[in-house]
C-alpha cells in the first residue's frame, strides 16, 4: 500500500445523503424499510468505529495473542449469526463454532505456512474476518438447506431407511444439495468477479493508491483462499450437523418446529 | 421369490392361538410429537395376514413403524418371533420386514433404480423384472423416470423394491388411501396374489375396514390404548 487516503468524520456524513436517498424511496413507496435502514446505517456506523479502535490498538501492540483473541470472537459471533438461520438444526451452534474455527485456523495456518503473508496482524485480522464471514455465510445457507431439505423429504428419508440404508445413505442427496447451496454462491461470484463487480479487497486497494496489478493479485489470493475456507466450513457443518437428526438407530428424529425468534 | 431365495413356504395360516406368533407387543407406549399415541398396548400379530383397522389418529402408522423400528417405543418391547427388536441388527430387521409407506416416496431416477436400491445397499444382488412382476409391472416399466409414473404406479414401485429385498413380513400402511376404485382393486389382487403364491404375512394398516376384511386372514381394531378383535360383522370372507 502506498498513499493511503484520508477520509474525515465529515466525509462519512456527507454520504448520508445517500441514506437519505434509500429512506426517501422506502417512504415514498412505502415499503416500511426507513425504520430499518436507519438502523442499518446507525448499527453499521458504532460496529466499524468500535472494531477500527480495537484494529487500531491490536495493529499497535502486535501482539498475535490479540489476533487470536479478535478472531475467536468474531468466530463465535459469527456461529451465533449463522445459528439464526439454522433454526431447523439440532447443536447448531456448537457445529457452526467448530466448523468456523477449523476453517479459519486451517486457511490462515496455509496462507502462513506457504508464506503469502507474514504473521502480522495487519495481514491476520483483515483476512481472518473475511475468512470467517464468508464461510458463516456459506455454512449459514447450507444448514438452512439441510435443515429444510430433511424436514420436507421426512418421507422420503423415512421410506429410504426402511430399505435398509444407513442415517449416511439416506440422507446423501440432501446432504449433497445442502453443500452445493452453500458453495455455489462464492463460485459463481468468483466466476464473474472483475467482470460483474470488483470485489471489496480490490476496489479498497485501488482507493487507497496500490497498483492494479498488486491489487489484482492480492484480491485472487483472498479469493482462492476464501474458496477452500468456505468448501471446508460448509462441509463440517454438513457432516456434524445431519448426524444430529438421527439417532444412533437409524431412525429420524421428530423435528421440532423451527424456533421463531433465536437471539442472534 | 425374486433372486430365487431359499424356499420360505410356510404352512396354511394358523392363528395366534395355535400358530407361530410373529410380533408381540407387551405394554407398548410410543408417542408422536411429544403427545402419546397409545399406552400400554398389549397384543400379539400371528403370522399370515392381519389387517389393523382404526379411525385416523389412534395410531395404526406408528405401530406400523415400531414393527420394523423406524421408531422405538418410549416404555415396553415388541418381539419379532420371541426376539426383542432391539436385539436385532436393526438393517437386517428392516431388509427382513419390508415397510410399504402410505404415500409413495420414491428416489430421483428410473424405476429399476428404485428396485435396486435396497439389494445394492445390502450388497445383494436383486432380479428387477420379478420384482417389478410381483408388484403387477412388467419389465418396460424399469428404464421408466420414477417421478413420471402415476400415483398408483407409484404406488406399485415401493412394492417392487420392497420386495426385491425379499422380506418375509410386509407391513402396509393404507396401500391403496391415494388411489381411484378401479387401482385400489388391481392393487389388492396383486397384494392377495403375493399372499397366495409367496406365503408372505402382511400387517396391513387400513382405515378400510371392509378392504381388511377382504384381505386380511384377521382384523383387529386399534382403539385408544387396546389392539381387539374386530367385530364378528366385520371377519375376514374370503
Amino acid at each position: 500500500m502506498t498513499a493511503a487516503i484520508q477520509i474525515g468524520l465529515g466525509d462519512v456524513a456527507a454520504t448520508l445523503a445517500l441514506v437519505a436517498v434509500a429512506v426517501a424511496v422506502a417512504v415514498w413507496e412505502r415499503t416500511d424499510l426507513e425504520g430499518d435502514i436507519a438502523v442499518a446505517a446507525a448499527r453499521s456506523f458504532i460496529q466499524l468505529t468500535a472494531i477500527g479502535y480495537v484494529i487500531k490498538a491490536i495493529f499497535a501492540s502486535d501482539s498475535i495473542v490479540w489476533v487470536v483473541l479478535l478472531l475467536a470472537v468474531m468466530v463465535v459471533f459469527g456461529a451465533v449469526t449463522a445459528r439464526a438461520r439454522a433454526k431447523r438444526v439440532p447443536h447448531a451452534f456448537w457445529t457452526l463454532l467448530f466448523a468456523l474455527a477449523i476453517a479459519a485456523t486451517a486457511t490462515l495456518a496455509v496462507i502462513l505456512a506457504l508464506g503469502v503473508f507474514p504473521t502480522k496482524a495487519r495481514y491476520l485480522v483483515p483476512v481472518g474476518g473475511m475468512v470467517i464471514g464468508n464461510a458463516m455465510t456459506a455454512a449459514a445457507v447450507a444448514l438452512n438447506r439441510l435443515g429444510d431439505e430433511i424436514h420436507d423429504a421426512a418421507a422420503r428419508i423415512e421410506a429410504t431407511l426402511a430399505l435398509g440404508a444407513t442415517t449416511t445413505q439416506a440422507v446423501r442427496p440432501v446432504a449433497r444439495r445442502s453443500l452445493r447451496s452453500g458453495i455455489i454462491p462464492l463460485i459463481d461470484s468468483t466466476k464473474t468477479t472483475g467482470l460483474i463487480f470488483f470485489p471489496g479487497t480490490m476496489v479498497g486497494m485501488l482507493l487507497a493508491g496500490a497498483s492494479p496489478i498488486d491489487a489484482v493479485r492480492l484480491q485472487l489470493v483472498l479469493l482462492y483462499v476464501l474458496l477452500g475456507a468456505v468448501a471446508l466450513a460448509t462441509l463440517l457443518a454438513v457432516l456434524l450437523s445431519r448426524r444430529a437428526f438421527f439417532t444412533a438407530e437409524h431412525q429420524l428424529r421428530e423435528m421440532a418446529p423451527p424456533q421463531s425468534n433465536l437471539g442472534a | 421369490m425374486p433372486g430365487g431365495g431359499p424356499e420360505r413356504a410356510r404352512p396354511p395360516f394358523r392363528t395366534r392361538d395355535d400358530g407361530p406368533v410373529l410380533f408381540e407387543l407387551e405394554d407398548v407406549t410410543a408417542t408422536r410429537a411429544g403427545r402419546v399415541v397409545f399406552e400400554g398396548l398389549r397384543a400379539g400379530l400371528a403370522d399370515g395376514v392381519t389387517g389393523i383397522v382404526g379411525p385416523s389418529g389412534v395410531g395404526k402408522s406408528t405401530l406400523l413403524r415400531l414393527l420394523n423400528r423406524l421408531a422405538d417405543p418410549t416404555v415396553g418391547t415388541v418381539r419379532y418371533r420371541g426376539r426383542d427388536l432391539r436385539e436385532e441388527d436393526v438393517l437386517a430387521l428392516r431388509r427382513d420386514v419390508g415397510l410399504v409407506p402410505q404415500l409413495p416416496a420414491l428416489l430421483e431416477g428410473s424405476v429399476a433404480d428404485n428396485v435396486l436400491y435396497g439389494p445394492r445397499l445390502a450388497k445383494r444382488g436383486a432380479d428387477v423384472a420379478g420384482s417389478l412382476r410381483l408388484a403387477g409391472l412388467d419389465l418396460a416399466f424399469g428404464p421408466r423416470r420414477a417421478d413420471a409414473l402415476s400415483v398408483g404406479e407409484q404406488q406399485r414401485v415401493m412394492l417392487a423394491r420392497t420386495l426385491a429385498l425379499q422380506p418375509s413380513v410386509l407391513l402396509l400402511d393404507e396401500p391403496t388411501s391415494a388411489l381411484d376404485d378401479t387401482t385400489k382393486s388391481a392393487i389388492e389382487a396383486t397384494l392377495r396374489d403375493l399372499r397366495d403364491r409367496l406365503g408372505l404375512s402382511f400387517v396391513l394398516v387400513t382405515h378400510d375396514l371392509d378392504q381388511a376384511a377382504r384381505l386380511a386372514d384377521r382384523v383387529l381394531v386399534l382403539e385408544p390404548g387396546a389392539l381387539r378383535e374386530a367385530p364378528a360383522a366385520a371377519a375376514p370372507n374370503r
